[in-house]
């Protein structure tokens, strides 16, 4: 009974939300917006002062965002400073469980104990996701992905030592320099900007040709930077979450 | 033609799986399930062409909660098992 009601109320629930959707004004349909007029067309075509012409990938250069991946142009360029408030958002939750769970000193122990093929395997797909991670973080401007995604990915390689050996401990000390290292390089990148430009966290560098690997100026540095921040941060909670209480 | 018909199969399979996870009774097959709500997902946000948020969903929503949810059903025992 309690079940035929929840489905019958998230039926309803669902009903009036696409009843409304269609007759909201706001929600037009496939095809009806006018493209021209949206904020969103003026990022894709790299075009917000309109000074610039159509973006052809490969050939273009110089244009106010060099990144041919529009997501990252948005979230590494026109709106880095909100990308640096993320990164205080997950610097701040890291330090939580770090407040909560940084006195715990011995790893939890599993049920199982790890075999050989487990322990072996798992260090060969560690460096197959470290590396993979790595790509993602260093073609962040070209490819889906960038600082956030990767850096997860070389996290979850440090979880996956965590798995096949149960005497594993990393050395948290160097991932807490590191991070704390890559913070400060992320302000000071957007001081120089300041000081070069005359705006916080300005791209000063050449865009060069939009597709080439070194090109887009700043976004590279900036995507390696949050994605070493990242790693290191997630792989410190992780170590957090895997030690209990006791000596 | 073929696209509509698979977006209609990963909805349908998506709200199935949500459904699973949530009245599953033991916990591990829930977490399972969960899995693979977030593979389908990141199909599904191919389907819908957002790369980024994809890529996302694998590695975080596939990968890095499955496997802290398995990590702690792992470290975790039943009120009077023994250790």
């Amino acid at each position: 009974m309690k079940k035929f009601l929840a489905i019958v109320f998230v039926l309803a629930l669902g009903g009036l939300i696409l009843k409304h959707l269609n007759e909201n004004a706001l929600f037009q349909g496939f095809g009806d917006a006018i493209l021209e007029d949206r904020v969103s067309n003026a990022y894709i075509d790299r075009d917000v002062n309109g000074e610039q012409g159509e973006v052809i990938f490969g050939e273009s250069s110089n244009l106010e965002s060099g990144a041919a991946n529009t997501v990252t142009a948005i979230v590494a360029d026109y709106r880095s400073f909100d990308t640096l408030g993320e990164v205080t958002v997950l610097f701040v939750s890291s330090l939580g469980v770090a407040l909560l769970l940084g006195h715990s000193k011995r790893r939890i122990g599993l049920e199982f104990k790890p075999n050989f093929m487990l322990k072996i395997g798992s260090r060969a797909l560690f460096a197959i996701i470290l590396m993979t991670g790595v790509y993602v973080v260093i073609h962040g401007h070209l490819t889906p992905g960038g600082g956030f995604p990767g850096g997860v990915m070389i996290a979850s390689s440090m979880l996956l030592l965590y798995l096949a050996d149960d005497e594993f401990r990393a050395k948290m000390r160097g991932f807490k320099v590191l991070e704390s290292a890559m913070g400060v390089l992320y302000i000071a990148l957007g001081l120089v900007g300041l000081f070069i430009s005359g705006v916080f966290l300005e791209n000063f560098l050449d865009n060069g040709t939009i597709g080439s690997l070194f090109s887009a100026g700043m976004i590279p540095l900036v995507y390696t930077i949050i994605g070493l921040k990242v790693g290191s941060e997630i792989s410190s909670v992780i170590d957090h979450f895997l030690s209990e209480e006791g000596v | 033609m073929l696209i509509n018909v698979l977006e209609a199969v990963v909805s349908v399979l998506l709200i199935v799986l949500a459904f699973l996870a949530l009245s599953s009774k033991s916990l591990i097959k829930s977490v399972m399930y969960l899995s693979g709500l977030s593979m389908l997902s990141v199909l599904a946000f191919v389907l819908m062409k957002a790369p980024d948020v994809a890529l996302t969903e694998a590695v975080i929503g596939s990968g890095l909660v499955t496997s802290l949810f398995v990590f702690t059903l792992l470290a975790t025992r039943k009120v009077g098992q023994k250790q």
